[in-house]
C-alpha cells in the first residue's frame, strides 16, 4: 500500500480503499482471548496464575464504538493490549476485516497496527520526553517508511487537526504541554498512519472534567470525519454511555453483558451490571444513595472463584453458580443483547432460571 | 454492633482537647492566602478564601487540578512545605493554627483535625502493620498501655467495618485491596476522636462500587461521631453523596457557596455553569458537550479581577478590573459574580445583544 500525505479528513467515508469484507463484515472479530500471567510461587508447588483474561469474545462492527466497562482487574486493559499484540495471547484468534491476524494466510502484526492504533491513559509516560511534539508523530510514520520530510508535514496538519497549532507547539516538548494537551498529541499520533479502529484505553480518565469534555467532542469530530471505528476503553461509566454504541461489561477477565447501549443502561440483565451502574454516585442531591449496591472489593484474579465469577458478591448466587460457568447468550431471538448469567439461561438449574425450553413444549402439549 | 455503640459513647463523652468556642465554628478560615515563593517562581495557589464550619456540618469543596483545594486542606493542618506563606486567619478547634509551636501542634493534629489523603498505599507506612500504626498513634496522643491501644484499634477496624477484622489488624498495607487499605486509613484518621476530619479525593483512586461503600461509610461515620468534614474532589457525584454544602474553587478561591441544592439547581457563577454542563449523563448522548473554552490561569501573579473573566462569554470589561464580592442570594447560596442574573437571563442578554 503507497502511503498516501493526503490529510485523512479529504478521504471520503463512502471509499474506503482498504475495505475488504464490505460494510456487513465486523471489522474486528475477537473469539476466545485468553491470557494468563504466571506468578512466582514456591519450588515444586503449582505457580499461581493471574487470570487476567479468560475466554473472550466480540465483534466491533465497521464505524461503532465499542464499549468497554469493568473495574480494575477486569481485564479491560489487558485485552486492548492482546488486541494490539503488545502482549501474546496465549490462546484465542483476532480477525481484522475478514483477516485474520498471523498465521500464514492472515495479516501480519505489522500490517495489522498499521490500522489499529491506541492511546493510553498516561499521556506523559506514553511521549518520549526528549522527542520534540512534531516528531514524535512524524516516528511511526518513517518507522513504516514514509519520507521524512513528508512525515513532518502530515504531523504539522495532524497537530492542527486535534486543536493545537502547529506554528507553537511543534518544537516544544511532552513536559511543556498541559494534561489535555498531550493527549491531543498522542491522539494526533494515533492518527498518523490513518488507522480504521483506534483504542482509546482509559483515554479521558486522567483529565479534569472541563478538559475531558473538550478531548470527548475532539473523539467524536475524528470519528465523523475520518470514518474511524473506536474500542472505548474506562472505568467511568457516564463517558462510556456517552461515547458508545454497543457495551461490553466485564468482570475478572470475562465479558458477563453485552449490548446495546441504551438497553444495556436502562434494562441491565447481569446482577453485576445493575450493581456496578446503581453505584455510580447520583448528581441529585435530593435523592442521595442509601445503600451500597455490592459490599467488599473485587475478589483478586489470581484465584477467581469456580463457576460464575460473580457469585461471592452476587445476592442471587446459588449451588448452581458455583458449579458451572454461565455462558454468554442472547437474551432473545435476534436480540444484540446477550448476558452470562444462569439467571437468563432457561434450564439451568437457578431458581429464577426460566423453565426449560423442553418443557415448555410439554406444557404446550 | 455493640463494641462500636460503646466506642461512639466514648467519643461524644470524651473530648480531651477542649473548644474554647465548642457552641460556635469549629473551623473558621477568614481571608487565607496560601503563596508558594521558590527561587524561581511565586505562585499564588489560595487568594482570599473564607468559611467557617460548625460541629456535624460536612462541606465539599469542589475544583478543579490546580483550583487550591488540596492547599487550602493542608493549610488547615499546617502540612505545607516552609516556602509555603500561610496568610489570614485559620483557626481550628479553637486553636489559631499559625501560632501553634511544634509539639503543641503534634497535639492538635490527629486529636483536634485529621486527614485522609487520596493514595493509603503512601500515607501509611509499609513495615508495620496495620493495628501496630493505629495503636502507637493512640499511644503517642492519650498515653494508654498498649492492651487497650491494641483494643481501640480492634474497635476502629469494626467500625470502618473491615470484614475479620482481629485478623486484619496483624496485616500490612500492601495485603489489604485499594478498599481496606482506604478503611484503614480512615480508621486511623478517627483513632483519636478529631473533632474535624479532612478528605482529600479520598475515594479518586477507587473501584466504582467500592467507591460507593467508602462514600456511604464516611457519611455514616460523621453523622454518628458528630464531625465537621471537610470533602475535598473534583467528582461533582462524590460531592453531592456526601455533602450538606459545597464551595465551587476557581484559581484559589471560593467562586460560588452553597447547599448541594442550591448548586445543582440554581447555579450561579458561569464557572460552576460550565462545570455542571460539561458533566456526563446519561440524556447527553448524541448532542455535543458545552465545555469551558481555554484552561484556568496560571497563577504566577496575584489575579486583580475575576480569575474567570478570560475564560467567561459573559465577562465585560468591568470583571477584569475589580475582584467581584460575593453577593448572596439566599442565606446560604452566594457566588462572586458581577453578573448575578440566573443562566437564562444571561443567555437571554447575549441573544439580544
Amino acid at each position: 500500500m503507497k502511503p498516501s500525505a493526503d490529510l485523512p479528513s479529504t478521504k471520503s467515508p463512502a471509499a474506503e480503499p482498504r475495505d475488504r469484507g464490505g460494510p456487513a463484515q465486523p471489522l474486528l472479530i475477537v473469539e476466545g482471548l485468553r491470557k494468563h500471567f504466571p506468578l512466582k510461587g514456591l519450588p515444586f508447588t503449582r505457580r499461581p496464575v493471574v487470570q487476567a483474561v479468560d475466554g473472550v469474545s466480540f465483534a466491533v462492527k465497521k464505524g461503532e464504538t465499542l464499549g468497554i466497562v469493568g473495574e480494575s482487574g477486569c481485564g479491560k486493559s489487558t485485552t486492548a493490549r492482546l488486541l494490539m499484540h503488545l502482549i501474546e495471547p496465549d490462546a484465542g484468534t483476532i480477525v481484522f476485516d475478514g483477516d485474520p491476524v498471523g498465521g500464514l494466510r492472515g495479516i501480519s502484526v505489522r500490517d495489522l497496527r498499521r490500522q489499529m492504533q491506541m492511546v493510553f491513559q498516561d499521556s506523559y509516560s506514553s511521549l518520549n520526553p526528549r522527542a520534540q511534539i512534531a516528531d514524535i508523530i512524524a516516528f511511526g510514520q518513517i518507522a513504516h517508511g514514509r519520507d521524512a520530510t513528508e512525515a513532518r508535514e502530515r504531523a504539522h496538519d495532524l497537530l492542527a487537526r486535534v486543536g493545537l497549532a502547529p506554528h507553537l507547539f511543534a518544537r516544544r516538548y511532552p513536559h511543556e504541554l498541559s494534561g489535555g494537551q498531550r493527549q491531543r498529541v498522542n491522539i494526533a499520533r494515533a492518527l498518523a498512519m490513518d488507522p480504521r479502529l483506534v483504542l482509546l484505553d482509559e483515554a479521558v480518565s486522567a483529565l479534569d472534567k472541563s478538559v475531558e469534555a473538550q478531548v470527548l467532542n475532539l473523539l467524536q469530530d475524528l470519528k465523523q470525519d475520518l470514518n474511524l471505528t473506536y474500542i472505548f476503553i474506562s472505568h467511568d461509566l457516564n463517558v462510556v454511555r456517552y461515547m458508545s454504541d454497543r457495551v461490553v461489561v466485564m468482570y475478572l477477565g470475562r465479558i458477563v453483558e453485552i449490548g446495546e447501549v441504551e438497553a444495556l443502561y436502562r434494562q441491565p440483565r447481569h446482577p453485576y451490571t445493575r450493581a456496578l451502574l446503581s453505584a455510580v454516585p447520583t448528581l441529585d442531591p435530593r435523592r442521595r444513595t442509601e445503600a451500597p449496591p455490592l459490599t467488599g472489593d473485587p475478589p483478586n484474579p489470581i484465584n477467581p472463584p469456580s463457576g460464575c465469577r460473580f457469585r461471592t458478591r452476587c445476592p442471587f448466587a446459588e449451588g448452581v453458580c458455583a458449579d458451572r460457568t454461565p455462558i454468554l447468550a442472547a437474551i432473545g431471538e435476534g436480540v444484540d443483547h446477550a448476558v452470562a448469567c444462569h439467571m437468563d439461561t432457561a434450564g439451568s438449574g437457578h431458581s429464577k432460571a426460566p423453565a426449560a425450553p423442553v418443557s415448555s413444549l410439554e406444557a404446550a402439549e | 454492633m455493640n463494641v462500636h455503640a460503646h466506642f461512639v459513647a466514648q467519643l461524644h463523652g470524651a473530648r480531651p482537647i477542649a473548644d474554647p468556642a465548642a457552641s460556635d465554628a469549629l473551623v473558621d478560615v477568614e481571608d487565607m492566602t496560601v503563596t508558594f515563593r521558590s527561587r524561581e517562581r511565586v505562585v499564588h495557589a489560595v487568594n482570599g478564601v473564607s468559611f467557617s464550619l460548625r460541629r456535624g456540618e460536612v462541606l465539599g469543596i469542589l475544583g478543579e487540578s490546580g483550583s487550591g483545594k488540596s492547599v487550602t486542606l493542608r493549610a488547615l493542618m499546617r502540612l505545607l512545605p516552609d516556602h509555603a506563606q500561610v496568610g489570614g486567619k485559620v483557626v481550628v478547634a479553637g486553636h489559631d493554627v499559625a501560632r501553634l509551636d511544634e509539639s503543641r501542634l503534634e497535639d492538635v493534629r490527629g486529636r483536634a483535625i485529621s486527614m485522609i489523603f487520596q493514595e493509603p498505599m503512601t500515607a501509611l507506612d509499609p513495615v508495620f502493620t496495620i493495628g501496630e500504626q493505629i495503636a502507637e498513634t493512640v499511644r503517642r496522643h492519650e498515653g494508654c498501655d498498649r492492651r487497650t491501644a491494641e483494643a481501640r484499634a480492634l474497635d476502629l477496624l469494626d467500625m470502618v467495618q473491615i470484614p475479620s477484622a482481629r485478623r486484619r489488624l496483624k496485616a500490612y498495607p500492601h495485603e489489604m485491596s485499594g478498599g481496606m487499605r482506604q478503611r484503614a486509613m480512615i480508621a486511623l484518621a478517627l483513632s483519636c476522636r478529631p473533632s474535624v476530619l479532612l478528605a482529600d479525593e479520598p475515594t479518586t483512586a477507587l473501584d466504582v462500587t467500592v467507591q460507593i461503600q467508602v462514600l456511604l461509610l464516611l457519611r455514616k461515620l460523621q453523622k454518628e461521631l458528630g464531625m465537621a468534614v471537610i470533602f475535598v474532589t473534583h467528582d461533582v457525584g462524590a460531592a453531592i453523596e456526601v455533602s450538606d454544602r459545597l464551595a465551587v474553587m476557581y484559581a484559589g478561591r471560593f467562586v460560588e457557596t452553597g447547599t448541594a441544592i442550591d448548586m445543582i439547581e440554581t447555579p450561579r457563577h458561569p464557572y460552576t455553569n460550565g462545570l455542571l454542563d460539561s458533566m456526563l449523563s446519561g440524556d447527553k448522548r448524541g448532542q455535543r458537550l458545552e465545555t469551558i473554552p481555554g484552561a484556568p490561569p496560571s497563577l504566577g501573579q496575584a489575579p486583580a479581577g475575576c480569575s474567570f473573566a478570560p475564560r467567561c462569554r459573559f465577562a465585560a470589561t468591568s470583571c477584569t478590573l475589580a475582584l467581584p464580592e460575593p453577593t448572596a442570594f439566599s442565606p446560604t447560596h452566594t457566588a462572586r459574580c458581577f453578573r448575578m442574573d440566573t443562566k437564562a437571563e444571561r443567555f437571554a442578554m447575549l441573544a439580544d445583544a
